[in-house]
């Protein structure tokens, strides 16, 4: 037998007076007001204009717990799910595997609930965390040192070009122009005001040697590797440094950036642990020389020993930062998204070395399965040449969006639309997460969908 | 939070130095497509330095390091400035719901309609909490919806031909932010100082803002936990001279059905959802800073923005957007937990949090007047700043204190901040603390200041219960050790 509820009723007067949230009672209200001094809460506010106070709020009355959670989960429902449709979006965010082990401890109050660890004796289990992160950075990307973590794989970018000027003292930052133009977007906005030219350059080009450094991502946008130590050569010739915007989990399987002698790299977090989530939280990966650690944007955690001789974690190098320096700080940034990048620690502990291992060569064998296949279809092609990881760029013989919908229609998330760079074209992603029930599901739908063009 | 005193033998070592080749704590399943034909071998990484430890390992290890941590949900936190209130579990369930935890970021907005909703009407609630219409979700942290508020101030004043105006002027009580973003904005910082009272100086203000002036950012309840009585006077000194007014938003929970920003003359605001929204704070992030505006200003803000046609909603850039100032839409599962926070709330409770919010703090005062300084001998609104100046005289700073309430089980105040108080410690309780434990907070602190006179020595080298004594700062300044070194 099924009971309705009806959720629909405003809370009784009774009930809506003391909110969950909020503990003191009209009693405990009273009492203090007294022990401060006064009869009525507005006392306490006098500074405030008296025609700007209570102003109307447009908001609506309190739900509770039961209906609230049935209207929320109604508008997520609204959502096309991966999941339940087969997905092959990349492009910046990337579906992967998560343990069970990443959610168990992301359930631990005592992390989520704590705050930046300024008093390190309190905050033991943030820090070593947090000093796990920068540990598994270095260790994935070879690299001397990595800061806890910043907003996202863009902002890191946009913070290194901006580091790379402050090392070099030049203003002009090369970028490839195979990288994703978002990537070039924040630069600009984090670099509008500070005097710096952008340069967009093909790989081959010539650069001058006034550049602060050339930056690129790679795999690049098209998801194929660059030549990682020829390009850091050339910004080294120059006198300047190489800036590298890499993929984490291509580096289970790839030489690592630091292998070439790259000075700063960043990446995306989100594809070691984080759900996709719409585009975050995630957090920005970065990593550099020792040589360059007083310009390191972002907060940064080092081992130290407390008065008895024990190891222990601390905040370090705060004098880079704003809290202190201000105006002249390496960044305005104040965070290091902690709690992504104890995600982050947990799956790279929990996969460990055979685990990434595993997962960069799953995505590799299942993209170039499915871009081998793909090929075959009268009308596709694979328009960009070169090593790929997990994305590779995909023309097609109708426009993306007609391409996309008809795709949608047989339960499929096709690719991330590139067709301001290559016409009709997109970039079709697959990793561990795609069947090979699913690949051959887009193979046999592309075909039908390319023959009715 | 472990306080026995099993510190020394409580196993620290990191996971690489608990690796046992072989060990693993998951398995991924064999590929099930054709093998395929692998890149050149240069190209392929020999190894790969990551732990190999059991499943349990890894669990117990992280349990164990959680437990060495204060927060919220074990211990009060009365970090000033930071509104460490009780973060509801129920935010954390809707953000992980497959529909928003599972979505992609690039899918088009039609295929995202439920998030695009949420997005538009959390922007609505914001909007209209704040009194400033328009509203970009994009900023990740409140530094850097600070920075997205003065290129908005930027872009304004250029659209008007008007870009000598290069300076920010900035109280010397603000967060160190508020200068940092305003250096990345490309303007000058020119400090306005405070009055004896802890307001702003008017007259020097007036005296300050003049032709250049393209913004003055104003923290509003103030960081000494103030409302600045003479509000409308300085919005209108600022505009008279032609410059736009940013509140920093840090504050807010302070004024939530109280007052409105934008009726008190602010142009651009950010808020802290992690803050006054109840998100959590996550050991340092995430967080999420959405910026608001007028309705005049709309036009310059960050994209994305989600609108609202019919029943259809839609990511889109305003007109003459500052642009993208992060990769994607902003931190999504942050604005789910902000969402559900707000109508959890509904209009009266989230009055109710602020008036909570502040009598709390109040009544700390009240009853720490006479054994503490105050910064400023006046009502306050969401928290007070305490001086320890007099306890100073006894040789006692305000440092051992805060880290003397660590053995309570009590995180320390935020200290030495502002930078204009002497020996302050910033009390902020929050509305979601009791008065039980309130009273607790109280005896302890007058407890604290009677040790001073009894047994410096013990203030003076606390905490005595933690995981670890004091740490040498300097040490870890000097010598970085910043990873793992096998």
């Amino acid at each position: 037998m099924v009971h309705t509820v009806d959720h629909s009723a405003e809370p009784t007067s009774g009930s809506s007076s003391q909110h969950p949230y909020v503990p003191a009672t009209d009693d405990d209200r009273a009492e203090m007001l007294s022990a401060i001094g006064v009869d009525r809460f507005e006392e306490l506010i006098q500074d405030i204009p008296e025609h700007t106070r209570f102003p109307q709020l447009g908001i609506a009355e309190a739900a509770p717990e039961l209906s609230l959670s049935a209207d929320i989960a109604a508008m997520a429902a609204r959502n096309v799910t991966p999941g339940d449709y087969a997905c092959f979006l990349g492009a910046g965010a990337y579906r992967h595997f998560i343990p069970s082990t990443v959610n168990a401890i992301l359930q631990r109050g005592e992390f989520v609930t704590a705050y930046t660890p300024y008093q390190p004796e309190a905050a033991q289990g943030t820090l070593q965390t947090g000093f796990e992160f920068q540990s598994a950075i270095c260790q994935i990307f070879d690299m001397e040192v990595a800061n806890a973590g910043m907003y996202d794989g863009p902002t890191a970018f946009a913070e290194a070009a901006l580091m790379a000027c402050r090392i070099t003292r030049r203003n002009k930052v090369a970028v490839l122009d195979t990288a994703d133009s978002r990537l070039v977007e924040v630069l600009r906005a984090y670099s509008v005001h500070q005097n710096i030219e952008i340069q967009t350059i093909t790989p081959d080009a010539a650069v001058s040697d006034d550049i602060a450094c050339i930056a690129f991502q790679s795999p690049n946008l098209y998801g194929v590797l660059e030549d990682v130590g020829g390009l850091t050569g050339r910004a080294h010739a120059a006198g300047a440094l190489s800036i590298v915007h890499a993929n984490p989990t291509a580096h289970g399987l790839f030489e690592p950036p630091g292998k070439y002698g790259v000075d700063i790299v960043t990446a995306e977090g989100q594809p070691l642990g984080v759900p996709l989530s719409f585009g975050g939280a995630y957090v920005g990966l970065f990593a550099c020389r020792q040589e360059h650690i007083r310009q390191l944007p972002g907060r940064i955690i080092g081992r130290t020993t407390d008065t008895e001789g024990r190891t222990g974690y601390a905040l370090t190098l705060q004098t880079r930062e704003q809290h202190i320096r201000r105006e002249r700080a390496t960044s305005n940034i104040c965070t290091s998204t902690q709690l992504i990048g104890l995600m982050v620690a947990v799956y790279v502990a929990t996969l460990g070395k055979q685990g990434l291992k595993d997962v960069a060569n799953l995505c590799y064998q299942k993209a170039h399965y499915a871009a081998s296949e793909i090929a075959e279809i009268p009308g596709f092609s694979l328009p960009v040449e070169g090593t790929f990881f997990h994305e590779f760029a995909l023309t097609c013989p109708r426009p993306v969006s007609e391409v996309n919908a008809a795709l949608l229609e047989k339960g499929i998330i096709g690719g991330y639309d590139i067709s301001d760079r290559i016409p009709d074209t997109m970039l079709i992603c697959v990793t561990e997460m795609n069947s090979r029930a699913e690949i051959d599901k887009l193979v046999a739908a592309l075909a039908e969908i390319g023959g009715a063009a | 939070m472990t306080t026995s005193n099993t510190a020394n033998e409580l196993d620290r070592r990191l996971l690489m130095d608990r690796s046992v080749p072989g060990r693993t704590a998951v398995t991924l399943p064999p590929s099930d497509v054709p093998e395929q034909d692998m890149p050149q071998e240069s190209l392929l990484r020999d190894d790969l330095p990551l732990p190999e430890v059991s499943q349990l390992e890894v669990i117990r290890y992280f349990s164990l390091l959680s437990q060495l941590n204060f927060s919220i949900d074990t211990n009060f936190y009365p970090l000033g400035s930071c509104t460490m209130k009780y973060n509801p579990k129920l935010n954390d369930a809707m953000a992980s719901l497959p529909g928003f935890a599972g979505i992609h970021p690039n899918q088009p907005s039609d295929q995202v309609q439920g998030a695009v909703q949420l997005m538009h009407e959390l922007q609505e609630l914001l909007g209209d909490l704040t009194g400033l219409p328009g509203v970009s979700l994009a900023p990740l942290a409140g530094a850097q919806g600070e920075y997205a508020g003065l290129l908005i101030a930027r872009a304004y004043h250029a659209s008007r031909n008007d870009s000598a105006r290069t300076v920010a002027l900035i109280p010397d009580s603000a967060h160190g932010t508020n200068p940092a973003s305003a250096a990345m904005a490309g303007l000058e910082v020119v400090t306005v100082p405070s009055a004896s009272d802890g307001n702003v100086d008017v007259n020097a203000l007036r005296d300050l803002a003049d032709e250049r002036t393209a913004v003055f950012m104003l923290t509003l309840p103030s960081t000494l936990g103030l409302f600045e009585p003479s509000i409308l006077e300085i919005t209108q000194i600022v505009h008279d001279a032609g410059g736009l007014v940013y509140a920093d938003g840090a504050n807010l929970n302070a004024l939530l059905g109280i007052a409105k920003l934008g009726d008190l003359g602010f142009d651009i605001c950010h808020s802290n959802l992690h803050k006054t929204f109840s998100t959590p704070h996550g050991g340092g992030g995430p967080g999420s800073g959405p910026v608001m505006v007028t309705d005049e200003l709309a036009k310059f803000l960050p994209e994305p923005v989600a609108t609202r046609n019919g029943d259809s909603y839609t990511l889109s850039e305003p007109e003459s957007s500052i642009g993208k100032i992060n990769g994607f839409h902003g931190s999504f599962g942050i604005l789910v937990r902000a969402y559900t926070y707000i109508r959890a709330m509904g209009r009266d409770g989230l009055k109710s949090a602020a008036e909570n919010a502040i009598i709390n703090a109040n009544y700390i005062q009240s009853q720490l007047k006479d054994s503490f300084d105050l910064a400023a001998d006046r009502y306050c609104m969401h928290e007070t700043v305490l001086s320890a100046s007099r306890q100073k005289k006894r040789g006692v700073k305000g440092l051992d204190i805060a880290k003397r309430l660590l053995d309570h089980g009590i995180h320390a105040p935020t200290m030495y901040f502002p930078l204009i108080v002497d020996e302050a410690l910033m009390v902020e309780p929050t509305e979601t603390e009791s008065k039980e434990t309130l009273d607790h907070f109280i005896e302890v602190m007058r407890q604290i200041d009677d040790e001073i006179t009894s047994d410096p020595e013990t203030v003076q080298t606390a905490p005595h219960t933690l995981p670890v004594t004091r740490l040498d700062e300097a040490a870890a300044a000097r010598k970085p050790y910043l990873r793992w070194q096998g």
